[in-house]
C-alpha cells in the first residue's frame, strides 16, 4: 500500500468515524416502510452506557425539595375529619369547639367551602384528572367511609390536629353495598376502559374447552392493594390574586393543573403545579381530594396552605388496586396447542369512578390459541374510588393466566416453559397485527440456562432440605407500549452551547431526567453536561404524564419534534455565510456542539458560531410529538420471562424468596444502571403481592382496617433477595429510541412465578393472593 | 432549653408536642429528615442522636434537651450539589443506585449509620447466630438490621450493596 493510499484511508477513517458518532435526524413518526430512530444505529455514544442518576447528589444529601417542604410566609396547616359511615349523610357537625381551640384559623365544612364544581373523572376528556366526579365538601352526602367532612386551618400542624379531635359528628346512615358478594348479586356490567369494552370473543371457547382432551378451568382471587409510596400526598397551596399555584407531589401535572381550573371556574394559565420530586407514585399520585380541599382552604383564609395527609389519611382519601375473581380456563390437545383460553371474572369499583381493572390485558396478546371468550365485568360498592396501581389489569391478570398454564404443564405433565414456547403466537391473536418488537422466547432461553432451570424437580414437593421445602416456578410478564398523544418538548440552544430541554414530564425515581438528558445529549451531539433538563411543572407546554410506562417513548419523540425544527431554526439562523448555507433539515446531523453535512462531515458549524453570526444569545423550538400512530400497525409490548425459587417450610408454612430472575425483552435499555433499578423494584412490589400485601377491607362498614404501614405488609430489606435482571436489548425499530416501557413490566408475572414455585416446592396450589402461611399449613 | 443539631446549638420549641421530626422540619426547616408515616413504622425519620439511631418521630423534641443531634445534612455538611464532600455512604449510595425516588434515603443513609455503630458495640440482631461472638455484619445481617427502614421503589438490593462496599473499604467509622 502507499503511502497515498493510506493516507486515503485514513482520511476515509476519519470521515467513517466521524459517521459514528453523526447522529441524523429522526423520523417523527414510525408507520410500514419507515426509516428506525438512527440512534438505535449508534452503538458507541451515551445510549446504553449506565449513568449515575444526575440528581443524585442532591437525593442523598436530603436536598430534594419535596412539595410539603416548601415554606411559603404566613403558611397555615390542614388536618383532615373523614366519615365513618358508608353512605348516607352528614345529621350534625359541631365544630365549635374545635373552632375555638388555640391556635385555629377556620374549621371548613360543606358548609361555608367555597363553592366548587365537581372534578372531571379521569378518562372523561384528555385533560380531566379526577379521581370520580363526586362533588368535593360541597354538600352533606357520604360516599365512602373515610371521605373528608371536614378540614380545620390553625398555624400549626399539631394545632390542627388536636382541633380535629374536638369535632362532633352525627349521621344518618343510608343503604350501602360494602361486600363484594352483596355488589355481585346486585348485578354486573361489562367493564369499559377508555370507552372500549373489555370483552372479546373468538370462535367458541367453551365449546373448545369443553372437546378439549386436557382442560384446566379454576378461579384466582386478588385482594386490593395500597400504592404505599414512602411519600405520604401533600401539596403547599398559595394564591395570589386569582393565581394558583400549587407545589405538588403528581403523576400529571398538566392535567391536575386543567382539572383544577376547571373546579374553581379559572382559566388554564390561573393555575400552576409544580411538582420536581416524587416521592414514589406507583399510580397513586394523582388528583384526589386533598389538593382541591388546600386549595379552598387556601382560598377561604387567603393564606398559603400546607395539606399533608397522615399514613392514615393517604388509606381514606387515596384508592388503590381493586380487589377481583378472575376464571381462567384453558384447553389444550395432548401435545399442548391451546385449543381454548377463557378468561373473564369480575372486579369491584364504585358507582362514581372510571377504573375497571382491566385484568384481560395480558391475555389479548400472551398466546395463540384456537378461541378465545375475555371479558371483564364490574359491580359497584360504596367504597372509596379505586384506581390504578402499577400495571393495572397485567399485575393481577397475569397472576390467574400465569398460574393457570402452570396448571395446566402439570396436567399435561410437560415443561412449562416449553408449554409456552409451543403456543408463542406469530400474530396478535385478538388484533391480528404483527408484533413491533417480541423476543420473549430469547428471553426464556437465556433466562432459564442462567437461573439454572434445568436442576427444577418436575415433581412437587420432591426437594427438601431440612425443613425447608424448595421449588422452582416460572410466569410470563407482559405491558404494552403506550405513547400518549399531547406530548410536546421545547429545547433552548445558548450562546454557550448549552440545551435546555424542557418537558411537562415527572421523575418519581424511574431516572427520567438523567435518561432524557442522555437521549437529548445524543441527538444535539453535546456532552451530559451541557444539558439541563427543566420537567414537572405545568407552564411546560404539553402534557406528558407518567403512567401506562409511557414517558420515555413520549418524551423521546417530542425531543425528536423539538430536535427537528430546533435544526431548521439553527439553518435559517445560518445563512448564505454558513459552510451549510443552503443544506436542508434532512442534510444534516448533529455530532460534537455542531451541525454537520451528513456526506461531508467536514463540512461543519458549531451552535455557538452560528448563534454568534446571527447576533443571538440563544434559538428555541417547541414543537408537539406526532401522533403515535405507530400502535395502530403493530402489537406493542414489552415481555419478561420470570425465574423464581421459594423455600417453604413444612413446619410454619413460612415462605422465603431465595432467588429470582427477570429476563426481560423490553426494546433497547437507555440507562442500565436506572433501568435495572425500575426492574428490580417492580419485582420486589411483585413479592409483596405474592406473599404479604392485602389492604385489608372492613365488608361490614367499608372501611380500610389496616390504615398504617405496620399492619399493610411490604416487602422489607430481609425479605429480598440479591434480584437478578438480564435483558435482551433488541431495538424496536418501530419506537423512539428503540425503546419500551420499562416502569411497571417488573411486577407483572412474578406473582404467579411464586405461586408456581410455591407448588412446585410443596404440592400446593394457591389461587388466592397473597400466599400467605396460613393458605400453607 | 436547647438542643445541639449538626453542631449548632437551638433553642427547643415552646409547645411540648412538638416531634423531633416536626421540630427539624417545620420549626427549623430541615426537611432532609423525612417524614414517611409518623408512626414508627417506615423508618424515613431516621436521625442520630449521640450516635444512636432514633425514630425522630416517636420523639418529642423537649425530650432531647442538651443532646447532639445528626441529620442527613450534618452528615454530609461539606457537603454541594456536584457531590464533592459527600460522606462516603451517600457516595456509595449514589454509585450503587441505593435509592429512586429518594425519600426513604436519607432515613437508610442515617440508619446504616447507626447500624454500623450498633454492631461494632456487639449488639446482636434477630438473624445473629452466636450471642457471645463478635458481630459480623455479613449480608443477611445488615438486611435484618436495616429492616426497619422501608422503600417502596425497590432499591433494597443497591442500599445494601452500597452499605457493604463502604463497608469493605473500612471507611464507616
Amino acid at each position: 500500500m502507499s503511502i497515498i493510499d493510506s493516507a486515503k484511508n485514513a482520511a476515509q477513517g476519519l470521515v467513517q468515524g466521524a459517521l459514528g458518532k453523526l447522529v441524523p435526524l429522526a423520523p417523527d413518526s414510525w408507520i410500514p416502510g419507515g426509516l428506525p430512530d438512527p440512534l438505535i444505529a449508534r452503538k458507541h455514544g451515551l445510549i446504553g452506557t449506565p449513568v449515575s442518576r444526575l440528581d443524585g447528589p442532591l437525593k442523598v444529601q436530603g436536598a430534594a425539595r419535596f412539595s410539603a417542604e416548601v415554606a411559603p410566609a404566613g403558611m397555615v396547616y390542614v388536618a383532615l375529619a373523614y366519615a365513618t359511615i358508608p353512605r348516607g349523610r352528614i345529621a350534625t357537625l359541631d365544630t365549635q369547639a374545635a373552632e375555638a381551640a388555640p391556635g385555629v384559623v377556620r374549621v371548613m365544612t360543606h358548609r361555608n367551602a367555597p363553592r366548587m364544581k365537581p372534578p372531571a373523572v379521569f378518562g372523561s376528556s384528555p385533560t380531566a384528572a379526577g379521581p370520580s366526579d363526586l362533588p368535593i365538601l360541597q354538600d352533606d352526602r357520604i360516599h365512602w367511609n373515610g371521605q373528608p367532612i371536614a378540614a380545620v386551618i390553625a398555624e400549626t400542624q399539631e394545632q390542627a390536629d388536636h382541633a380535629r379531635s374536638l369535632i362532633h359528628v352525627t349521621y344518618e346512615a343510608g343503604p350501602s353495598t360494602t361486600s363484594f358478594a352483596g355488589a355481585k348479586a346486585n348485578g354486573a356490567q361489562i367493564g369499559r376502559f377508555m370507552g372500549q369494552p373489555l370483552r372479546n370473543e373468538i370462535g367458541d371457547a367453551e365449546a373448545e374447552l369443553a372437546g378439549a382432551a386436557h382442560r384446566v378451568d379454576h378461579t384466582y382471587r386478588t385482594p386490593r392493594h395500597s400504592h404505599n409510596a414512602i411519600e405520604p400526598h401533600a401539596a403547599t397551596i398559595v394564591w395570589e390574586g386569582d393565581m394558583l399555584t400549587i407545589h405538588d407531589t403528581t403523576q400529571m401535572v398538566t392535567a391536575e393543573a386543567r382539572t383544577i381550573a376547571d373546579v374553581f371556574d379559572l382559566k388554564p394559565e390561573q393555575v400552576r403545579v409544580i411538582s420536581p420530586y416524587v416521592g414514589g407514585g406507583f399510580g397513586g399520585k394523582g388528583l384526589w381530594d386533598h389538593q382541591i380541599i388546600g386549595a379552598a382552604a387556601a382560598k377561604l383564609v387567603g393564606r398559603p396552605v400546607r395539606i399533608t395527609l397522615s399514613r392514615e389519611g393517604v388509606y381514606r382519601v387515596i384508592g388503590g388496586r381493586t380487589l377481583s375473581e378472575q376464571r381462567v380456563a384453558i384447553g389444550a390437545t395432548a401435545d399442548g396447542h391451546f385449543k381454548a383460553i377463557i378468561h373473564t371474572g369480575t372486579a369491584a369499583m364504585t358507582p362514581h369512578n372510571a377504573m375497571p381493572e382491566p385484568f384481560i390485558f395480558a391475555t389479548r396478546s400472551g398466546y395463540a390459541a384456537d378461541s378465545f371468550k375475555l371479558s371483564v365485568e364490574t359491580v359497584k360498592m360504596n367504597m372509596l374510588a379505586n384506581t390504578f396501581m402499577r400495571a393495572p389489569g397485567e399485575a393481577i391478570g397475569t397472576f390467574a393466566l400465569e398460574s393457570a398454564i402452570d396448571e395446566l404443564a402439570a396436567e399435561l405433565g410437560m415443561d412449562p416453559i416449553a408449554l409456552r414456547i409451543r403456543n408463542e403466537p406469530d400474530k396478535d391473536p385478538i388484533s391480528g397485527l404483527p408484533f413491533s418488537s417480541r423476543h420473549i422466547v430469547e428471553a426464556w432461553r437465556s433466562g432459564a440456562q442462567r437461573f439454572g432451570w434445568d436442576q427444577r424437580a418436575p415433581e412437587p414437593g420432591t426437594r427438601r432440605e431440612g425443613e425447608w421445602l424448595i421449588g422452582m416456578g416460572c410466569a410470563t410478564g407482559t405491558y404494552p407500549y403506550h405513547r400518549m398523544p399531547g406530548a410536546a418538548a421545547r429545547i433552548t440552544l445558548t450562546r454557550d452551547a448549552k440545551a435546555i430541554v424542557e418537558i411537562a414530564a415527572h421523575e418519581m425515581g424511574m431516572g427520567t431526567s438523567t435518561t432524557t438528558a442522555m437521549v437529548a445529549g445524543e441527538r444535539l451531539g453535546l456532552p451530559l453536561d451541557r444539558i439541563e433538563i427543566r420537567y414537572g411543572d405545568s407552564i411546560i407546554p404539553g402534557a406528558i404524564m407518567a403512567g401506562g410506562s409511557q414517558q420515555t417513548a413520549a418524551i423521546g419523540a417530542a425531543v425528536i419534534a423539538a430536535h427537528n425544527a430546533l435544526v431548521a431554526e439553527l439553518l435559517k439562523l445560518a445563512g448564505n455565510e454558513s459552510p451549510l448555507a443552503g443544506l436542508s433539515v434532512d442534510e444534516v446531523g448533529s455530532e460534537g456542539g455542531a451541525l454537520v453535512r451528513l456526506d461531508d462531515p467536514a463540512c461543519r458549524e458549531t451552535y455557538q458560531s452560528i448563534l454568534a453570526r446571527a447576533q443571538r444569545d440563544t434559538v428555541a423550538a417547541a414543537e408537539q410529538a406526532s401522533m403515535p400512530v405507530e400502535a395502530m400497525h403493530w402489537s406493542m409490548h414489552s415481555y419478561s420471562a420470570i425465574f423464581c425459587e421459594v423455600r417453604v417450610s413444612a413446619i410454619t408454612g413460612e415462605t422465603r424468596v431465595s432467588r429470582i430472575l427477570g429476563a426481560f425483552d423490553c426494546g433497547r435499555i437507555l440507562n442500565p444502571q436506572t433501568a435495572r433499578s425500575q426492574f428490580r423494584g417492580g419485582i420486589i412490589m411483585g413479592l409483596g403481592m405474592a406473599l404479604m400485601e392485602e389492604t385489608l377491607f372492613d365488608e361490614r362498614n367499608g372501611r380500610v382496617m389496616n390504615a398504617n404501614l405496620s399492619e399493610y405488609h411490604l416487602p422489607v430489606h430481609l425479605d429480598i433477595p440479591e434480584i437478578d435482571v438480564m435483558w435482551t436489548d433488541i431495538a424496536d425499530p418501530h419506537t423512539p429510541m428503540g425503546a419500551h416501557g420499562i416502569g411497571e413490566i417488573g411486577i407483572t408475572g412474578v406473582a404467579a412465578a411464586v405461586a408456581n414455585a410455591v407448588y412446585n416446592a410443596t404440592g400446593k396450589r394457591i389461587r388466592d393472593l397473597p400466599i400467605t402461611l396460613d393458605k400453607l399449613l | 432549653m436547647e438542643i445541639t443539631i449538626n453542631g449548632s446549638t437551638t433553642a427547643l420549641p415552646q409547645d411540648p408536642r412538638v416531634s423531633l421530626l416536626d421540630f427539624l422540619r417545620e420549626g427549623l426547616h430541615l426537611f432532609g429528615t423525612k417524614k414517611g408515616c409518623d408512626q414508627g413504622a417506615c423508618g424515613a425519620c431516621t436521625v442520630l442522636v449521640d450516635g444512636e439511631r432514633i425514630l425522630s418521630c416517636l420523639a418529642l423534641a423537649v425530650q432531647f434537651e442538651g443532646r447532639d443531634v445528626v441529620t442527613i445534612e450534618g452528615l454530609s455538611a461539606a457537603g454541594t450539589a456536584g457531590g464533592e464532600g459527600l460522606h462516603p455512604l451517600q457516595q456509595a449510595f449514589i454509585g450503587c443506585d441505593g435509592f429512586q425516588c429518594g425519600y426513604c434515603t436519607p432515613g437508610q443513609i442515617c440508619s446504616a449509620v447507626g447500624m454500623v455503630a450498633e454492631a461494632k458495640r456487639g449488639s446482636p440482631s434477630h438473624v445473629t447466630a452466636d450471642l457471645a461472638a463478635a458481630v459480623t455484619l455479613t449480608r443477611n445481617e445488615i438486611q435484618e438490621r436495616m429492616s426497619g427502614n422501608l422503600c417502596r421503589c425497590g432499591a433494597h438490593n443497591g442500599i445494601i450493596d452500597a452499605i457493604q462496599q463502604v463497608l469493605s473499604a473500612e471507611v464507616l467509622s
